[in-house]
């Protein structure tokens, strides 16, 4: 390795940084603009101020990856910011009153991203503390079922209030549990890809992690009746369990497994029944002013009115869709920026999941490759289970689409999630610099 | 396990793809059908809002009925939609509420006032290329501005409804109904003021939003008489035809008795009258009679309910069938036919026949369909559609579409109908609409009505007319007046008394304007 080479490699790759993060500002202030100028006809007079403390953020996590991670995958940041920056248009459009609010939250969430770079500046930190982290993954997953601290909303029981604050304990139990099973799995994964018997069947011991995570997400369901909590749970678990092993037969079990679990929960409570319900009957003429079919039929008619190009910022309706700045803020996309508008939506997902992914490939350790893969699952299932859900491809489980939706814990775990990807990916290794193929040619 | 990382990638971008194969479907392929389902409702009453609404214009061609004008800077709507007569022609504009939708009018010339008709494709091409705001077309009616005010003037605040029409196109004059609707109340305003506005007038008993005029149907009583009349000279009596004329007709089967009007004898108690006599002093004992003598025992025919049929009736039998699933006289409106048994009822109900001969018992009709029948006299037994619009010009006044003329039905011969306007003509000169007409230089062919609903309320009074008749001239007008529950006469209202003066000033105006 030559002296020079590496500083060139690091100039190239923050320029790349550098201009797309450029875009992804330009992006969040045009689109700000616009919300003014398509809802009330002129230039929100707060453009001013808002550019500068959403400037500050991105340049401050910008700084942060160049000076804590320099050698760190240069898109990563630059497209969340993007998805950002739309997201907080987007509910300024929305849901004016509480826009303020939601700056904020994408402030604090740059600046966990920040602690959390600096805070684990060798990512090996986090495979040393299998169970600690394991458990408390899961005391955060179950933490809503404590009385007096947890409430329900919705019908689902996934909030605590500490002190005034609620937020979802679950959005950082699920991070918690990803470093555990990535840590656990890069341990045991020779073991369990031990197979019996022609079909590689697993031996019944090593069935043992399956059918905990297959509880815990059940336990999910039954205590906190969160859906799309615990489908997000089984599907990385499952996901994780099957790259670390390789083994077709451990999909095989999850299939079957979830199947079982769908219809313990489509026979135990009415919940999962009506989802469904739902689902399948939301365009009835007779139902369309319920709720529950009302919010897909309505879902379908502000996608249907956008058409492809659609109606324009602050010209649609989409207050007529419930939930509109959480759970629908796709469909409110599809209104008023079209076809293309969530087509831009899906490909800076595919994006993210593309970089996410191309980081485990290149990373050379179990772990490293796990991990990367489990978070970049997360952010993969979260975005296909709620915008499949808002366009009627599945049944809805309520999730907040990442970084876009509506509420400060799901952002500020998202960028939890891609702080712990942009330190997978800057590669430090044991105090000596883990080189990139690329950059060893 | 990089290779399980790149199958995983593989099967994301997979999943994405159906993801976004169901984006496009909802949004392009199925968007068109999603989009126009009843339920979204909203949003393309919203979409309309964005477009200058055409306007409805009177039969003078300068006053207008609705319009759209801008609604000013902080409004959800670019336009709101004004009504400038205020309630006189809330039953023919109807109303076009971003809540509650349309009616009237505004419904049934939606495609064009919204500028979405096929027919303005190519001006609406045209104002594109131009760079021209899209207007919607103007829609033009027959009603003239002047005889709806005196309509209800003359009404002076009693429920009940007038309809006029010209008899030789069927154009609808006047069609005024009270009590009505303001359509300011359910178009513009905040949705909490548009809401309590449409549960108030929901929740009204004396059914404000429905025209008494032509969506409620009431017992004509003797102002059917015309029908029954009618069936009689169709057969082969005249005016001359020599009737029996009880004090009471004791009607077969039952303890039922028919009698005339408060008991009276009819005609100082002559024996026998003339077909002209029973109708002029509207003997409903002489008139019970011919039902009786209208239905062929032998064959099951009932010469009334062909006659009504012929004149429009939607024939039922109740108590089953008391609907009109097909409407028998086309109109743009929504217009309830007047209603009218077929034979098969009377078969075991021979008094029935008797009491549907003097509009009683299931017959049913309102003042759009009497002034309808009367045209039919006037224009010599051809019975016309009405017609509200004529037609339509697009915001450059260009005409867009024209509607015709159409006749319906030709329920009376020539002969019959010249008949008729004797008979008509005897009821205000000597007859139960003398006092009425009494100086009035225009000859005016009518007929009274008093029907008592049954209950204890006041009965509903009746006049249906045509003029100028039996002059050699068409008649141009054909009018006819309901007053409900007796209006201010209370208990002693009669047709006559009450309704005719309505009739009376309407037609007035008409002639003499």
């Amino acid at each position: 390795m030559s002296a020079a080479a590496v500083p060139e490699g690091v100039a190239r790759r923050a320029r790349n940084g550098l201009g797309l993060l450029l875009i992804a500002y330009l992006i969040s202030l045009v689109a700000y603009g616009l919300v003014g100028l398509g809802q009330r006809g002129e230039v929100p007079g707060d453009l001013g101020p808002y550019a500068l403390a959403i400037g500050a953020a991105f340049a401050a996590g910008w700084i942060a990856v160049r000076v804590l991670a320099p050698r760190a995958d240069p898109v990563l940041f630059p497209t969340a910011a993007v998805l950002a920056g739309l997201g907080l248009a987007l509910l300024y459009r929305l849901r004016p009153t509480v826009a303020g609010e939601q700056a904020t939250w994408l402030i604090l969430g740059v600046v966990t991203f920040i602690v959390v770079l600096l805070a684990i500046r060798d990512d090996r930190q986090l495979d040393g503390y299998t169970y600690t982290i394991g458990l408390a993954g899961l005391i955060l997953l179950l933490l809503p079922i404590v009385p007096g601290l947890g409430f329900e909303e919705n019908g689902a029981r996934l909030w605590i209030r500490i002190a005034g604050y609620s937020f979802q304990p679950a959005e950082f139990g699920r991070i918690l549990i990803v470093i555990f099973l990535a840590s656990y799995l890069a341990s045991r994964r020779e073991l369990l890809a031990a197979g019996v018997g022609r079909f590689g069947f697993p031996r019944a011991k090593d069935l043992g992690p399956l059918l905990l995570a297959w509880g815990a997400s059940l336990g999910v369901l039954f205590l906190e009746r969160d859906m799309g909590a615990s489908l997000l749970l089984f599907g990385v678990f499952v996901v994780m369990l099957w790259v670390a092993t390789g083994r077709w037969s451990f999909l095989a079990i999850g299939a079957v497994l979830f199947a079982i679990g769908g219809w313990l929960g489509y026979t135990a409570f009415g919940h999962v029944q009506t989802r469904i319900d739902y689902w399948l009957h939301a365009l009835e003429p007779d139902k369309v002013h319920d709720l529950g079919y009302g919010q897909l039929a309505q879902s379908w008619f502000a996608l249907a009115s956008g058409g492809i190009v659609g109606t324009g910022i602050g010209q649609g309706s989409p207050d007529l869709i419930p939930y509109v700045a959480s759970d629908f803020i796709f469909s409110a996309i599809g209104e008023e920026l079209g076809l293309l508008g969530t087509t831009v939506v899906l490909l800076l997902f595919l994006i993210l999941i593309g970089r996410g992914l191309r980081v485990g490939v290149e990373r050379q350790d179990s772990f490293g490759k796990l991990l990367a893969v489990g978070l970049t699952t997360v952010i993969a299932l979260q975005t296909f289970v709620i915008v499949g859900g808002v366009t009627r491809l599945i049944p809805l489980t309520g999730l907040p689409l990442p970084l876009v939706s509506y509420g400060g814990t799901s952002r500020v775990a998202t960028f939890i999630i891609l702080a712990l990807l942009v330190r997978l990916s800057a590669g430090r290794w044991d105090g000596v610099v883990w080189r990139r193929r690329k950059d060893a040619t | 396990m990089d290779r399980q990382i790149r199958r995983l990638g593989i099967a994301l971008v997979a999943l994405f793809a159906v993801l976004f194969g169901q984006v496009a479907y909802v949004q392009v392929f199925a968007a068109e059908r999603i989009a126009d389902s009843p339920g979204n409702a909203t949003r393309q009453i919203r979409a309309e809002f964005e477009v200058e609404r055409g306007q409805i214009i009177a039969a003078d061609r300068r006053t207008v009925l609705a319009r759209s004008v801008e609604a000013g800077p902080n409004q959800v709507y670019r336009f709101r939609r004004e009504y400038p007569e205020g309630d006189l022609f809330g039953h023919v504009t109807g109303y076009y509420s971003r809540i509650f939708g349309r009616a009237g009018i505004e419904q049934a010339f939606n495609q064009y006032l919204a500028g979405t008709a096929p027919e303005l494709a190519v001006s609406n091409v045209t104002d594109l290329i131009l760079g021209r705001t899209k207007k919607g077309a103007s829609v033009y009616t027959t009603i003239w501005p002047e005889l709806q005010r005196v309509a209800r003037e003359a009404l002076g605040g009693q429920p009940g409804a007038v309809a006029a029409i010209d008899p030789r196109t069927g154009d609808v004059l006047a069609l005024y109904s009270n009590p009505g609707f303001d359509p300011n109340v359910l178009s513009s305003g905040s949705d909490r003021a548009i809401r309590s506005a449409w549960d108030e007038l929901n929740g009204d008993a004396s059914k404000p939003l429905l025209s008494k005029a032509f969506q409620e149907l009431f017992l004509p009583g003797s102002g059917f008489k015309i029908v029954t009349a009618s069936a009689e000279l169709e057969r082969d009596a005249s005016v001359d035809t020599p009737w029996p004329n009880p004090h009471v007709l004791d009607l077969p089967t039952t303890d039922d008795d028919l009698t005339n009007y408060g008991g009276a004898l009819c005609a100082g108690g002559a024996s026998q009258v003339t077909t002209l006599v029973a109708f002029q002093q509207s003997c409903n004992v002489t008139f019970g009679v011919m039902g009786l003598d209208l239905y062929g025992e032998r064959t099951g025919n009932f010469g009334l309910s062909d006659q009504a049929d012929a004149y429009g009736f939607c024939m039922t039998n109740p108590p089953e069938v008391t609907g009109c699933d097909e409407p028998r006289i086309p109109f743009a409106l929504p217009f309830q036919n007047g209603r009218f048994p077929e034979a098969g009822y009377f078969a075991d109900r021979i008094p029935a026949r008797a009491y549907a001969a003097v509009g009683l018992d299931n017959v049913l009709t309102n003042p759009l369909h009497m002034a309808l029948a009367a045209g039919a006299i006037a224009n010599g037994g051809e019975m016309m559609a009405p017609r509200i619009v004529t037609s339509v010009r697009d915001a450059q006044g260009r005409t867009v579409r024209e509607f015709g003329t159409e006749s319906v039905s030709r329920p009376i011969s020539r002969g019959t109908a010249a008949e008729m306007t004797q008979l008509m003509l005897s009821v205000t000169q000597g007859g139960t609409a003398s006092s009425a007409f009494s100086g009035f230089g225009i000859p005016v062919a009518g007929k009274t009505g008093t029907a008592t609903t049954g209950d204890d309320s006041p009965p509903n009074a009746w006049f249906s007319a045509f003029a100028p008749a039996g002059t050699g001239e068409p008649p141009r007008i054909a009018v006819s007046v309901i007053v409900l529950e007796g209006g201010g006469l209370g208990d002693a209202a009669t047709g006559g008394q009450i309704a005719a003066p309505i009739a009376r000033a309407v037609i007035d105006a008409y002639l003499d304007g």
